[in-house]
């Protein structure tokens, strides 16, 4: 949550600053951005590849487990398909993109706006933020009315850290394993549909 | 062509990153930056929205939009999660 404010205020004070004109041109420069994604990808995968627990948790697996982050996956596309058909002005592969950032927003935002327009890329920002902020929410409600891996399905990418406590918490701590488990595979695809989705 | 050049760099990093596993300074060295890196490309992503008039007049367009695309991934994946559960995880548990 409070990661949440922290990068919605910087995006807050790029967007005020750009809407009054205060900073210097060069900072527009598009090649900027594009440096800027390429060092933080490198970073990205060198922070998830470091990671021991990642891959040990990876390997405990058994074979049902690969079926919960399927579940995001198919569950967020179709669901965000559905969506489109009653959007005009949205086609169901920009939905669908929107969606396959599994509520890990600053990743998905950063890279829609890159393919396809800053437009679809604050779709992407906000939508994503109101995943996680619901997720967080939500919780409690969800493992009630959905069962166990509700709030695992809802949490998406975030299931492996900023909405883990409270999953383990209404949840359990066995599934807790499977949260992160979820969210590593969902986190690591996400550039990966995204581009697959849009480019296709 | 930019967006195959990101995912070359992640999986080159995900490689670097496996034999970094126990530099532990470095990882959170590296955990910082990625942090600052968002932060920074956040805040170019927020100028160039802030200088685009058809974004900022469409803005709650946006967001009704953006909250739509929330309602239907989190209701898709919840259902089919209730329908895996029931058929793949609630059995075995009550055994």
């Amino acid at each position: 949550m409070k990661g949440s404010l922290i990068i919605l205020s910087f995006f807050g004070i790029g967007l005020l600053g750009g809407y009054f004109d205060l900073f210097p041109n060069w900072l527009l420069n598009d090649d900027l951005t594009t440096y800027a994604l390429y060092v933080l990808m490198l970073l990205v995968g060198i922070s998830i590849g470091s990671d021991k627990g990642a891959f040990s948790v990876l390997r405990k697996m058994n074979f049902k487990v690969v079926l919960v982050p399927l579940t995001v996956i198919f569950g967020s596309l179709a669901g965000t398909a559905v969506v489109a058909l009653f959007l005009n002005d949205i086609t169901i592969q920009q939905a669908m993109a929107v969606g396959s950032g599994f509520g890990y927003y600053s990743l998905s935002s950063i890279f829609i706006s890159k393919i396809s327009g800053q437009e679809l890329g604050v779709i992407a920002l906000l939508s994503n933020i109101f995943r996680e902020i619901f997720t967080l929410l939500a919780v409690p409600l969800l493992v009630r009315f959905f069962g166990k891996l509700a709030g695992i399905a809802s949490g998406g990418a975030t299931s492996m850290d900023t909405t883990l406590p409270v999953i383990v918490k209404f949840t359990g701590k066995d599934y807790g394993i499977i949260a992160i488990f979820s969210g590593i595979i969902l986190t690591v695809l996400v550039p990966v549909l995204v581009t697959l989705i849009l480019e296709f | 062509m930019t967006s195959y050049i990101v995912i070359f760099l992640f999986v080159v990093g995900i490689i670097i990153g496996r034999q970094l596993k126990d530099k532990e300074k470095t990882r959170k060295k590296v955990d910082k930056s990625v942090t600052y890196a968002v932060y920074l490309l956040l805040f170019l992503l927020g100028i160039s929205v802030g200088i685009n008039d058809d974004i900022i007049q469409n803005f709650s367009r946006i967001g009704y939009k953006a909250l739509l695309l929330t309602f239907g991934a989190v209701a898709g994946s919840v259902l089919l999660a209730k329908l895996v559960y029931v058929f793949f995880f609630k059995r075995y548990q009550d055994k």
